[in-house]
């Protein structure tokens, strides 16, 4: 055995581990490396090795958020991405280990961003970019099938209550095209939005089975949706659809959301004729 | 299951990965990435499962903190373990998380008495919530830290003596920690507790961009380096096959090209039996 995987000499370290973690975790963090607290801290702080884990934590920090906001990083660039992700990061470092699941107040965040003012879509964009990560990792559940609605009497219809698939997550936007920027940001060439209508837009984004799914949503829709989310009958949800758009075609709507799988079939969902 | 060559797996790599043939080829992960309530994850990881041995790598569970396993966390473990039989569970010789903030990486500490108690416990707690025993993993390092009571290996020893916890040998950890601080990676290889090591990493590494070959950076970018193969030749001469994964997190190459890397460590993994035959 050499010296160096020897047992090393038994010096007293000055300092406990929770304070070493303690004022650790603070450099790590730290603007000014270099003022941190203890002076054992501080002296760590000062290697040239210390700056690959502040380094590393940050790092791992942006590309996740970055991996969970990729329309938001397409339409402003990596290098703006990256910057504005690393004062994020800062603000709201993550709370738990799945960084799969990290940023979810990005979009608030962003809202609040004084350079990102000239980009007043940001904060939309990056809300459907958090719906799709949470339709990603939703737990599994069967859709409500078509059919099982169909068989129901209206009567019946209006006194059932569907609840919203465990995946599904919806937003109106009133005053831009927040679902055309986001989904022209996912396709291939979808760089040029020169031809985008500037004009309120809805949009579902779910993931009834496989991979994850988005219509376009009309705001008749998301009212429909937010009713059944609060627990109301289909009737009220179809009252609260209409008057949020009385011109609404309810039967054509209710369809539609049946086909993208909107609602849950799962033991707590009272779904019509459903099967035990 | 016989020791063989196994390699970390990337979701851009799933359906590569489900082509491959399949013997003696297994796969590890990070449990984090699969802690989730449903979809493709871990649809993908389990379709995965039903045709390879998975390995479960954990990074955040914080083992060296001065605080107890977050339990949450540990549950998620514990689910994932359950749904997934993996033949290996592993976590790190470090901490991550510190009051509510998680970190993404793998952070120091000295090895003191207290330090070894406390990590002691937490091992304990996570073998004893897992119902089974888990590898532990020598980080990379980086700084010269005072205060150390224990050389690494030492320290090491005596959490699986006390702990019943095996020993994850990372051999490219080795040779860069070797390189920062200045000892010899060779004598640490040579010296490493032979019974307790029931699994090995290979992995690439990067020279600091501002300093260069002085400080070596466990980036897992690049593929590895001629140094860590000697070095992995000679552990592997000197205790016989263990499971030995090629880990790769970063600047991802084509599938192939692992395939390639997990070929070269399974013939050196082939050639001590050959010896013994």
């Amino acid at each position: 055995m050499t010296e160096s995987t020897m047992r090393a000499p038994h010096t007293r370290s000055s300092v406990s581990l929770r304070e070493f973690q303690a004022g650790f975790a603070r450099a790590l963090t730290a603007i000014d490396t270099h003022s941190s607290a203890a002076p054992e801290i501080a002296d760590l702080a000062r290697q040239p090795g210390f700056a690959v884990y502040r380094n590393t934590v940050m790092k791992g920090c942006i590309d996740a958020l970055q991996a969970n906001y990729p329309s938001v990083a397409r339409l402003v660039g990596e290098e703006w991405f990256r910057a504005a992700a690393a004062l994020y990061v800062r603000a709201h470092p993550p709370r738990r280990p799945m960084l799969v699941d990290y940023g979810d107040g990005f979009a608030s965040f962003l809202a609040k961003f004084e350079p990102a003012a000239e980009l007043p879509y940001l904060p939309g964009v990056a809300r459907l970019d958090r719906f799709w990560t949470e339709a990603h990792v939703a737990r599994d559940e069967a859709p409500v099938p078509a059919s099982n609605v169909a068989r129901c009497s209206p009567q019946e219809l209006a006194l059932t209550v569907l609840r919203p698939h465990a995946a599904a997550r919806w937003a109106w936007f009133d005053d831009q095209p927040i679902f055309t920027l986001w989904r022209r940001s996912r396709e291939p060439r979808g760089d040029d939005l020169s031809d985008v209508d500037w004009q309120p837009e809805g949009a579902l984004v779910t993931r009834p089975q496989g991979a994850v799914q988005w219509i376009a949503l009309g705001i008749a829709g998301c009212a429909f949706l937010d009713a059944c989310a609060a627990g109301t009958s289909l009737g009220a949800a179809a009252a609260a659809a209409l008057a949020a758009d009385p011109g609404i075609d309810l039967a054509a709507l209710m369809g539609q959301l049946l086909e993208a799988g909107a609602f849950g079939s799962a033991a707590d969902s009272k779904s019509p004729s459903e099967e035990k | 299951m016989k020791p063989s060559a196994g390699l970390g797996l990337k979701p851009q790599h799933f359906e590569a990965a489900l082509a491959a043939p399949a013997a003696g080829l297994w796969f590890e992960v990070h449990p984090e990435n699969y802690m989730v309530a449903g979809g493709p994850r871990l649809a993908w990881l389990e379709t995965i499962r039903s045709r390879h041995p998975v390995s479960l790598h954990g990074v955040a569970m914080s083992l060296a903190a001065d605080a107890d396993p977050d339990t949450e966390h540990l549950e998620r473990l514990a689910a994932l373990v359950d749904r997934i039989e993996p033949f290996i569970v592993s976590e790190h010789l470090a901490w991550s998380a510190w009051e509510g903030a998680y970190r993404p990486d793998l952070l120091p500490f000295p090895r003191t008495r207290e330090a070894l108690a406390r990590i002691a416990a937490n091992i304990g707690r996570v073998q004893d919530v897992l119902g089974r025993r888990i590898a532990i993993e020598n980080p990379s390092h980086y700084l010269r830290i005072d205060g150390h009571e224990w050389s690494e290996i030492d320290f090491l020893t005596t959490l699986a003596e006390r702990t019943g916890c095996r020993l994850l040998l990372d051999v490219n950890n080795v040779f860069v920690s070797g390189r920062n601080l200045g000892y010899s990676a060779e004598a640490y290889i040579d010296a490493f507790p032979t019974r307790f090591i029931e699994e090995v990493h290979l992995a690439g590494h990067t020279p600091d961009p501002a300093l260069g070959e002085r400080l070596l950076v466990d980036s897992h970018d690049a593929p590895i380096a001629p140094a860590v193969w000697a070095l992995y030749e000679r552990l592997i001469a000197r205790i016989g096959p263990r499971p030995t994964l090629i880990e790769r997190d970063d600047n991802l190459p084509a599938f192939d090209e692992l395939v390639a890397e997990r070929d070269r460590a399974a013939a050196v993994l082939r050639a001590p039996m050959l010896r013994a035959a």
